[in-house]
């Protein structure tokens, strides 16, 4: 049988949810040159606000047409408003600070976001169930479950939605402008305190999305579910250019299926044996990262910014 | 001399046997000064693993207030203190260095993982005080790192109430060939002390049956994603998955691999064996089987009393895996407290020291019937209780299937 569509398949499935999240991390650090590390977590308390409309407010039984929705939305309240707040609080005090002040706070955010959860949320210290949406399709030789084609749907209508935004509304036309230059996009008469805070807004919600598919794919989040993805979700961010949004998306879904690819045939290469599976996935990665930034240093889409230091 | 131990020590457990009987409530025995004596725990109390881990710390707590309300050893209470391990080496073996700097400590129970172990039990031997694990099964911590062809022990004060991955891969393997059925396994294992040692040694055992492994592959722990591991497999043509590790990715395979329309069960350790295993993997757990020292805890009449007290309590944590194992392993210490203070005119040791070295003889010699069966260590510290049992998932439960003892090829 040949696997490689359905290997595809995975590596563009786990690509599209690194996309998702690390979308928070390239627009705020566009704008601000922040790299917000908490942003793991805040995709993790959002699988939690998901979980709490399914398991605390929704009756027994709902149905999943209309159970999802009602989950993303709020995930997508939780997250956005730990994102503004942590912009609020842990960030904007620090803004005129050394980059390392705001990068060692968000650090400490993300560490006690994840406490806060394992504490105070109920059965949280280990994995808790999540509803999952198993049914399956087979597509060819190509099998996949609703929860996958939730995120690929998902993540084509966030990307979309995003590029009309930022193209097309004032909003989205201040935002770049401020990412190009704060001082003067200030002096324009953009406020750019409220672009940040929309920067932040709009990473939560992605991740909140990414948080409902992962929960609806995996079955199961638990508190430490944002440290790993998000610091994938960065090196996706990284590898597609960190500031630019379609290298977000792009960087994350070429991660995705490189790893995917690494640990499903780099053992079947005579010699390399000991160097494949699951496990070197992530060593496999991390390579390619490395080569990418080698020869290209700033990311696949990412712009030459020689005026910057 | 050895002679003269032997005889004191052998008096010593039936007096300890009697006593038990004889005194009722809290007066104070004849020792009477009063000494506080502590029990180390170290298992991973939080996170990874804890449901297992908090087990272990209650299953000794309660092994503590028996003791106590007993007055097993007279003028001496016992009291516990766990430390969280994280199921990580290097804080286990803090935890251990912790532990043999407190002089009130006379003996560890503890850690649940063997990758743990490995780095505790230098720490102990170099303050002669033994340490007894419910759970660590790999058997390199007996028996060296040479154990197939040169059995060494390498530690006298170590000990383990649990037997090794040798009988419980070999068990595993026969059972997956002779009473499954499966001819075709594919074999996974999460890299670490345990799981990694297991798996190797299901995998030689399996060949040896006659069975044939399709493919084999490796996961981190942490990992959550298993789509190209599923693929693989699925491609295959396995009809068994064995996984060696713990549950907090086993469930994530095993629910992956389901819905990926592979419908083939999972069988692992004792590391899967847990409540937790069920609750994250939902219904793609069932059929899936683990194999776990000893016979089923309650099917045990002398652990019954056990069990009770534990639900009594309200304590968290899985008793069912090594709750009685870490009791008997915490009576086995008390034991040799008692020994060492009947050897002692009635008076335990006063130097810390002293009364540590004669503990770990005293449970080297150890005999009495525990919750889990008879309670003996062999020459490398290995418990003689080789017992072992299938156990599958049916209706979201845990269901044992076949008990007995190993079968070396």
């Amino acid at each position: 049988m040949n696997t490689l569509p359905q290997q595809l398949a995975n590596g563009l499935l786990l690509g599209s949810m690194y996309g998702l999240i690390a979308i928070g991390y390239t627009m705020v650090y566009g704008i601000v040159q922040l790299i917000n590390f908490a942003h793991g977590e805040i995709f993790m308390t959002g699988a939690f606000g998901a979980l709490t409309v399914y398991f605390y407010i929704l009756p027994d039984g709902t149905s999943m047409a209309f159970a999802v929705p009602l989950m993303l939305l709020g995930g997508a309240i939780v997250a956005i408003l730990i994102a503004v707040g942590a912009e609020r609080f842990a960030y904007r005090p620090l803004r005129g600070a050394p980059r390392l002040a705001p990068l060692i706070t968000a650090i400490g955010l993300s560490l006690a976001l994840q406490e806060v959860v394992r504490n105070f949320y109920p059965g949280a210290d280990r994995a808790r169930a999540f509803p999952g949406l198993d049914a399956t399709h087979d597509i060819g030789s190509v099998t996949i479950k609703d929860a996958d084609i939730f995120l690929i749907l998902a993540a084509i209508l966030c990307m979309a939605a995003l590029a009309f935004f930022v193209r097309r509304s004032r909003t989205g036309r201040a935002m770049q402008a401020t990412a190009q230059d704060p001082d003067t996009a200030q002096l324009m008469g953009i406020d750019t305190n409220r672009i940040i805070v929309i920067a932040f807004a709009i990473g939560g919600f992605f991740a909140a999305v990414a948080a409902v598919a992962y929960g609806l794919k995996y079955g199961n989040v638990d508190y430490r579910m944002g440290f790993l993805m998000g610091l994938k979700a960065f090196t996706a961010a990284v590898l597609g250019g960190i500031g630019n949004i379609y290298g977000a998306m792009l960087g994350g879904v070429v991660l995705g299926i490189a790893e995917t690819l690494a640990s499903a045939y780099i053992d079947e290469i005579p010699g390399m044996q000991q160097l494949g599976g699951q496990s070197w996935a992530n060593v496999w990665a991390f390579c390619l990262l490395i080569l990418v930034l080698l020869f290209r240093p700033q990311g696949l889409l990412g712009e030459r910014v020689a005026d910057r230091a | 001399m050895v002679i003269l131990t032997s005889v004191l020590t052998t008096g010593a457990l039936t007096l300890t046997a009697c006593g038990s009987r004889d005194d009722s409530g809290d007066k104070s025995g004849d020792g009477g000064s009063g000494t506080t004596l502590t029990i180390g725990v170290d298992a991973p109390l939080s996170g990874e693993n804890s449901t297992t881990g908090l087990g272990i710390q209650y299953g000794a707590q309660i092994a503590v207030d028996d003791a106590n309300k007993n007055n097993w050893v007279p003028g001496v209470k016992f009291k516990l203190k766990a430390l969280d391990d994280k199921a990580q080496p290097a804080t286990g073996q803090s935890n251990a260095t912790s532990l043999t700097g407190d002089k009130t400590v006379v003996g560890a129970v503890g850690p649940l993982n063997s990758g743990v172990a490995q780095t505790m039990q230098q720490v102990f031997a170099s303050a002669n005080m033994v340490q007894i694990s419910p759970a660590n099964t790999n058997p390199e911590l007996t028996q060296g790192k040479n154990w197939q062809t040169d059995k060494k022990r390498p530690y006298k004060t170590y000990f383990r109430t649990a037997t090794t991955d040798e009988l419980q891969g070999s068990f595993a393997a026969g059972y997956a060939y002779n009473g499954l059925k499966k001819k075709k396994a594919f074999i996974v294992d999460d890299k670490q002390t345990y799981g990694a040692g297991l798996a190797k040694i299901f995998g030689e055992q399996y060949k040896k049956f006659g069975g044939t492994v399709v493919g084999t592959d490796h996961v981190n722990t942490g990992d959550k994603d298993f789509g190209s591991l599923v693929t693989k497999i699925k491609n295959s043509g396995a009809d068994l998955l064995y996984y060696g590790g713990q549950y907090d990715e086993s469930a994530l395979i095993t629910k992956q691999l389901k819905d990926a329309g592979v419908k083939i069960p999972l069988f692992g350790g004792d590391g899967m064996f847990a409540s937790t295993y069920i609750e994250a993997a939902g219904k793609a757990a069932e059929g899936d089987l683990a194999t776990a020292i000893g016979v089923p805890a309650d099917t045990l009449p002398a652990a019954k009393q056990f069990i009770q007290t534990y639900k009594d309590k309200g304590y968290k944590g899985d008793y069912g895996a090594y709750g009685a194992y870490a009791y008997d392993a915490t009576t086995a210490i008390i034991k040799a407290v008692k020994a060492a203070a009947d050897a002692n005119g009635g008076k335990v040791p006063t130097d810390i020291n002293d009364l540590r070295s004669k503990v770990v003889d005293g449970v080297q010699k150890s005999d009495f019937e525990g919750l889990t069966g008879k309670i003996s260590f062999d020459q490398y510290g290995d418990t003689t209780n080789k017992q072992l049992t299938v156990y599958q998932v049916e209706k979201g439960a845990w269901k044992d299937v076949e008990t007995g003892t190993a079968d070396l090829k």
